[in-house]
């Protein structure tokens, strides 16, 4: 067919492949940090009866939260509101992908997009958080709940609380959304989720600890992790796959998204410093899971703050990340005694509550963009009232949510393995299979 | 006949049983074992919190001699396995009844 008969496609759409190349190894990276990155780091930190249980929790939560995601949960979060919900949650205008795939006219097709990429790229980069998110709460329960009541708690929650509290945060309706024009009562920054990933689930996973109750032995008998090079290799991972989470969130490949991989991983290296100093004052020395969990507060802590604020204030903050962090792991749940076994909570709710309040802090223009100062260095403190707000109202719906579904579960299937099950250990207890089969 | 049992370092194993050899020893049976004597474990610590470990690895080593190779066997060993540092274990010494070789039947002395 000569050339010049071509008709050529209607391009309103506004596409940038830049931008459609970086969402996407980006949603691979956030992949990355699930499994392996996450299933090798509490891995290593379970002991050696639990490899697997934990690591099954992660691989399923993968398959099993993909699913929630297409069939409902990208609507509930990013739809615009339920009627009648008052801006509580997304409606069903997205469900099943709808509104996501292309449609065919006579015109031609027509590609859904949010900003400079496919509506669809979109979807699958949340989805990655939607996946995330109730894994990182398996730290807390690891190696006493029955499978089944992980997976429904886990799709439960994520109806219940991720959707929700995601909504608030990220749609253009939401109660905290810096996005919301139309009624925009608290604008708080979350660049990359502190609020709707850490909050949530750390504060859940404490929830959690407490309503399951302490493992057999606890504070009894030693349970040291049984692999910390797994631990150390799942926490590098994170690392680099934390850049896709964060960078990504920019959704463009755009000098936003170059500040938010700058101040990521100042953040994670003066976590690493900070969780080590502290180490070294109280032990006079330092270790290697100290520092990988001090690079995971790091991260944890610059999440919400990536977008806005300098790599300067991310060293500051990593390092206030890092300290606290071992305080809440060490001194807090010493003080309380509950068993969050593998530092859920200390790392991810500490760190995310953290991260929220300093980012009302440490918010500029400088990196942002805009007129408007942003945070308390800018000359706008008020900017920390809106932080702590939006933080506290999602850290006390999570945990009344998860006390409720927690409730539930216990009283239909039951949360906990039988003694017997939980001194085998739930690899073989729960799943008939054991993690390492050479003796 | 005796029989001498060592608890010694593992790195110290492969020294000790040529020196053994050589001082003519038939026989050395070796096992992992884990263990503490005067200066106990060591202290691990993970994420702040710290434990104690007591028992820590050794190789056993067991013997059996006859009654005048006794001193000569002991003193190699300590030779070989002696370090100067904490923790180079220890030797016990055991009467032993009777001693049969299972495939000739051959007992006592014959059978060492």
């Amino acid at each position: 067919m000569p050339a010049n008969d071509v008709t050529p496609a209607p391009t309103t759409q506004p596409f940038v492949a830049a931008d459609i190349a970086f969402v996407l190894i980006a949603t691979a990276m956030v992949l990355a940090m699930a499994i392996p990155g996450l299933a090798l780091f509490y891995g290593g930190l379970v002991r050696r009866k639990n490899i697997l249980s934990i690591m099954m929790q992660c691989v399923s939560l993968t398959g099993l939260m993909s699913v929630i995601w297409l069939l409902y949960g990208y609507s509930l979060v990013f739809a615009p509101d339920l009627p009648y919900s008052l801006g509580f949650v997304g409606g069903f205008d997205f469900v099943a992908m709808n509104g996501v795939l292309p449609t065919n006219s006579e015109s031609g097709q027509t590609i859904p997009a949010v900003g400079t990429i496919p509506r669809m790229s979109h979807f699958m980069f949340q989805m990655m958080f939607f996946i995330i998110t109730p894994t990182l709460i398996c730290g807390a329960f690891a190696e006493r709940l029955r499978f089944a009541s992980v997976c429904w708690f886990s799709v439960l929650w994520g109806t219940f609380v991720y959707c929700p509290v995601a909504h608030w945060i990220w749609s253009d309706t939401g109660w905290f959304s810096e996005f919301n024009t139309t009624n925009p009562w608290c604008k708080a920054f979350d660049f990359a989720g502190g609020t709707v990933v850490h909050i949530t689930s750390g504060v859940s996973a404490l929830i959690c600890a407490i309503i399951i109750g302490n493992r057999l032995g606890f504070r009894q008998e030693p349970m040291p992790p049984h692999n910390l090079t797994y631990t150390a290799l799942g926490a590098m991972l994170l690392w680099l796959g934390w850049f896709g989470f964060n960078a990504g969130s920019a959704l463009a490949a755009n000098p936003l998204a170059v500040a938010a991989f700058t101040a990521t991983h100042m953040a994670a290296a003066s976590g690493l410093l900070g969780w080590s100093l502290m180490e070294w004052l109280s032990h006079g020395r330092v270790t290697l899971l100290g520092a990988c969990s001090g690079a995971v507060a790091g991260l944890v802590v610059i999440t919400p703050a990536c977008g806005t604020c300098s790599p300067l204030s991310a060293l500051l903050m990593g390092i206030m990340g890092g300290a606290v962090c071992y305080l809440a792991c060490t001194r807090l749940k010493n003080a309380f005694q509950y068993d969050d076994s593998l530092d859920a909570f200390g790392i991810h709710g500490v760190g995310g509550l953290l991260g929220a309040i300093l980012t009302g802090v440490f918010a500029t223009r400088m990196m942002k963009g805009g007129t408007e100062p942003l945070g308390l260095i800018d000359g706008h403190p008020e900017q920390i009232l809106y932080q702590v707000i939006a933080a506290l109202v999602t850290a006390l719906y999570a945990a009344f949510i998860s006390v409720i579904l927690l409730k539930i579960i216990d009283s239909s299937l039951g949360l906990r393995v039988s003694q017997q099950a939980e001194l085998q250990g739930l690899d073989i207890a729960e799943h008939g299979e054991e993690g390492y089969i050479f003796h | 006949m005796k029989k001498i049992e060592a608890i010694v370092r593992h790195f110290k194993v492969e020294e000790i049983k040529e020196a053994l050899t050589e001082a003519g020893v038939k026989g050395i049976t070796a096992s992992e074992v884990r263990g503490f004597g005067r200066q106990k474990g060591h202290r691990e610590t993970f994420r702040g919190a710290e434990y104690t470990v007591d028992f820590l690895p050794k190789v056993k080593l067991e013997i059996v001699v006859s009654d005048d190779q006794e001193p000569k066997v002991i003193s190699t060993i300590i030779a070989a396995a002696q370090t100067g540092q904490i923790g180079d274990g220890k030797i016990f010494v055991t009467n032993i009844d009777e001693m049969i070789r299972i495939r000739t039947g051959e007992m006592g002395d014959e059978a060492v």
